[in-house]
């Protein structure tokens, strides 16, 4: 088994096999973090640069983190601090980078189409780490990765996803990689936070009617954050009349299947997407997903590295 | 009165399409198959009413009303308003949200349907706004309002002039099932004008607000919804340009519905010859040629419903000139008088009227249980006369406000009995 891409950029470029493969990967990675001495030398000598153009806590420390863990040497560029505030294209950044030989970028940015572009640029590999309202692939693997850790098949999964689906490239990414291993999903959202055009590559993709009917018998439950900015281009009311309609509650939460998964991407806004209460009786599998983050971005960076030194 | 026999009159079903000669039977406030031993034999506990050669319509359903309570009760309270439309045969009337407060909470709302219960009067639904205080800058909390009892959302006085504001209410509100109507026009068109732009704002000499300013303002709504695949309410329909574009947008399957108003179908500019304030409302009072085309499109079932677009102002406020003087007249006692004149005409049938002003409104605004003439609907009924020959004068009207260009027309029919769920609150 080997993955046959420089890039990680989006998820419609995995098959269901890529999938699988890049999780059981991650599987036997994230041993290394239950260890006592949690460093392999895996990717010793290889140079990773991660450029974060979009403010990030959990994303970023998991991929230094992650780094770190495989021996990488590896720097961060944070916008405010480069020559970006200098006016440097972002071409130009990437053409100086390039010079100075790493072996792959991680990339955040906040428009659409930053990692591909970038990937055009340079002969490294690229991980997207969230790129606009697009995707954010790797979160997607980490959220199969932990379900997969309790449900051994996805097919006829009810995963609903509900929150600004417009506006959320962790949506993007998990429509595209739970339906390609055979899951049903379910939306809900306000309607004026609902993706105009719905084709996801044949998947199985419902807008459902109401949040009852979206998280009824549902296996899996991927809550979204709404940020208050969208109440001033009127996508919602006010966060309060958000509350009121669109939170999950344990009223809710009591009619999905008893085994339910509750996923975040985080950061959470408490009582405003999802009860306080859900997360402090932990019935939600928040934590684990950041548990799993690092593995699954150990297992990109080797896989993608990897494919370098065989096709470089 | 818990039992009540309606006898003899002639039936007009909109949801059957029925005119038939029947007895109408009910029971505690809701319509009931006659039962087998009919209940005339114990006599004494079932009233009843005789309908001889008199016409039984479902309750009438006016979807557009301006109550001025809370805040400008001067122009009309809800007690006064109800007075005029059980008045004028209405079982039913939808309050738009241009109070003081507006109402775009669920205070307000709730403020209307407890008001109403208290009254016990005819039905109240109350229209919450768009947009918080009316002022399109932001959505009204849209979930909160249907669930204190609002029935649709309008910004009605002040179009909702940001196309993204009104994409997404149209949509937020779709969320909920909560229809949205629109006041559709181009305010910026429609700039300072007070009377229809043409023969006579050039003859009175004022300034006149273009037939395009509605036109584009339709056309944008029905854009919106047929682009987002929603429903919408226009308000108010009076162009022939709106009415066409209405047309083609229904035979493409946008779902679009609409309402004109009486005066659409009745007056022309010429109603404004003496500087009339009583003839000034917005959308303005058009020509001829889009009189008639208000008119076909009644016929041709483009247009959906007749509402009132009631709209009280004192006499002190309309005794001003035509450019100060506030936009809007009442209605609602001259309305089915005004359609019933169509009937006679013969235009329309007895059948269309129902759908218009009762069928129409209750199916648009998820009302239930109201529009029809039917076993297990409520007992909503409006009972006419269609050859009773009146005056309508201004001492008669119920309204607090009698800004009417009406006042001394005669009219044939008039609405004899009024109940509203079973309770019988007009007779003769």
């Amino acid at each position: 088994m080997s993955f046959q891409k420089k890039d990680l950029i989006t998820i419609k470029d995995l098959s269901a096999s890529d999938i699988n493969y890049f999780v059981e990967t991650a599987k036997e990675f994230k041993k290394i973090s239950l260890k006592d001495i949690k460093k392999v030398p895996t990717l010793r000598g290889k140079t990773v640069v991660n450029i974060f153009y979009e403010p990030s806590t959990r994303t970023r420390s998991s991929f230094e983190i992650a780094q770190k863990r495989l021996s990488a040497d590896s720097l961060s560029i944070t916008v405010s601090q480069s020559s970006v505030v200098k006016g440097e294209s972002l071409k130009d950044t990437l053409l100086n980078l390039e010079a100075m030989k790493p072996d792959a970028f991680v990339v955040r940015h906040s428009e659409s189409g930053a990692a591909h572009f970038i990937s055009k640029i340079t002969k490294a590999s690229v991980v997207n780490a969230g790129d606009g309202i697009n995707e954010h692939p790797t979160q997607c693997l980490l959220d199969i990765m932990t379900v997969a850790e309790v449900k051994k098949d996805f097919k006829s999964l009810k995963v609903a996803i509900i929150g600004d689906i417009y506006h959320s490239r962790v949506a993007r990414s998990d429509i595209y990689g739970f339906s390609k291993l055979g899951a049903e999903i379910y939306l809900y959202a306000p309607h004026s936070l609902l993706p105009r055009m719905i084709e996801y590559g044949g998947g199985k993709v419902f807008i459902a009617k109401s949040m009852e009917e979206a998280v009824k018998n549902a296996d899996v439950i991927i809550m979204l954050r709404i940020q208050k900015e969208r109440a001033s281009y009127y996508f919602i009311p006010s966060i309060e009349e958000y509350r009121n309609f669109f939170k999950l509650t344990p009223e809710l939460l009591s009619k999905a299947d008893k085994k339910v998964i509750v996923l975040h991407p985080g950061p959470v806004n408490r009582d405003v997407e999802i009860s306080g209460s859900i997360i402090n009786e932990n019935k939600t599998h928040i934590f684990k997903q950041v548990e799993n983050g690092v593995a699954v971005r150990m297992a990109c960076l080797y896989i993608l590295i990897g494919y370098q030194k065989l096709n470089g | 009165m818990d039992k009540l026999l309606i006898k003899n009159g002639i039936v007009i079903d909109p949801l059957t399409k029925t005119e038939v000669k029947r007895d109408i039977y009910i029971e505690n406030g809701i319509i009931k198959d006659l039962p087998v031993k009919k209940p005339t034999v114990d006599k004494g506990v079932v009233k009843t009413i005789s309908a001889d050669g008199l016409i039984v319509f479902p309750g009438l359903i006016d979807m557009h009303v301006h109550l001025r309570e809370p805040g400008y009760e001067y122009k009309e309270t809800i007690k006064s308003g109800m007075e005029a439309a059980i008045s004028g045969g209405f079982t039913s009337i939808c309050c738009m949200p241009n109070t003081k407060p507006v109402n775009d909470s669920e205070e307000v709302t709730r403020f209307l349907i407890d008001k109403a219960k208290n009254l016990d009067l005819i039905n109240l639904f109350p229209i919450g706004a768009i947009s918080k205080g009316l002022k399109g800058v932001s959505l009204a909390d849209i979930g909160k309002l249907k669930e204190a009892g609002a029935v649709a959302l309008s910004d009605d006085g002040n179009p909702v002039e940001d196309s993204a504001l009104m994409g997404r209410a149209l949509l937020y509100a779709d969320t909920f099932n909560l229809p949205v109507i629109s006041h559709s026009e181009d305010i910026k068109l429609r700039g300072k004008g007070v009377i229809n732009e043409g023969v006579m704002s050039e003859r009175l000499g004022v300034i006149g607000m273009p037939s395009i300013a509605e036109d584009i303002g339709t056309a944008r709504d029905v854009i919106l919804a047929g682009y987002y695949g929603v429903k919408l309410h226009v308000a108010h329909v009076s162009t022939a340009g709106s009415v066409n574009i209405i047309k083609q947008a229904k035979k493409i399957g946008i779902k679009v519905t609409c309402e004109t108003c009486p005066h659409y179908f009745s007056l022309t500019e010429e109603s404004l010859l003496d500087y009339n304030t009583n003839a000034k409302m917005n959308p303005p009072l058009r020509t001829e040629m889009d009189k008639r085309a208000v008119v076909e499109a009644i016929q041709d079932g483009t247009i959906d419903v007749i509402a009132t677009d009631h709209a009280p102002h004192s006499k002190d406020e309309k005794d001003d000139t035509l450019d100060a003087a506030p936009f809007g007249i009442i209605g609602l006692e001259t309305s089915l008088p005004l359609t019933l004149r169509l009937f006679h005409d013969k235009k329309i049938s007895l059948i269309r009227i129902a759908e218009l002003m009762s069928l129409n409104p209750a199916k648009i605004l998820n009302i239930s249980g109201r529009g029809s003439v039917s076993n297990g609907y409520i007992g909503d009924i409006t009972v006419v006369d269609l050859n009773k020959k009146w005056q309508f004068t201004e001492r008669e009207i119920k309204s607090l406000s009698k800004n009417s260009p009406f006042i001394g027309e005669k009219f044939k029919g008039k609405t004899s009995f009024v109940m509203a769920g079973g309770k019988i609150l007009k007779e003769n």
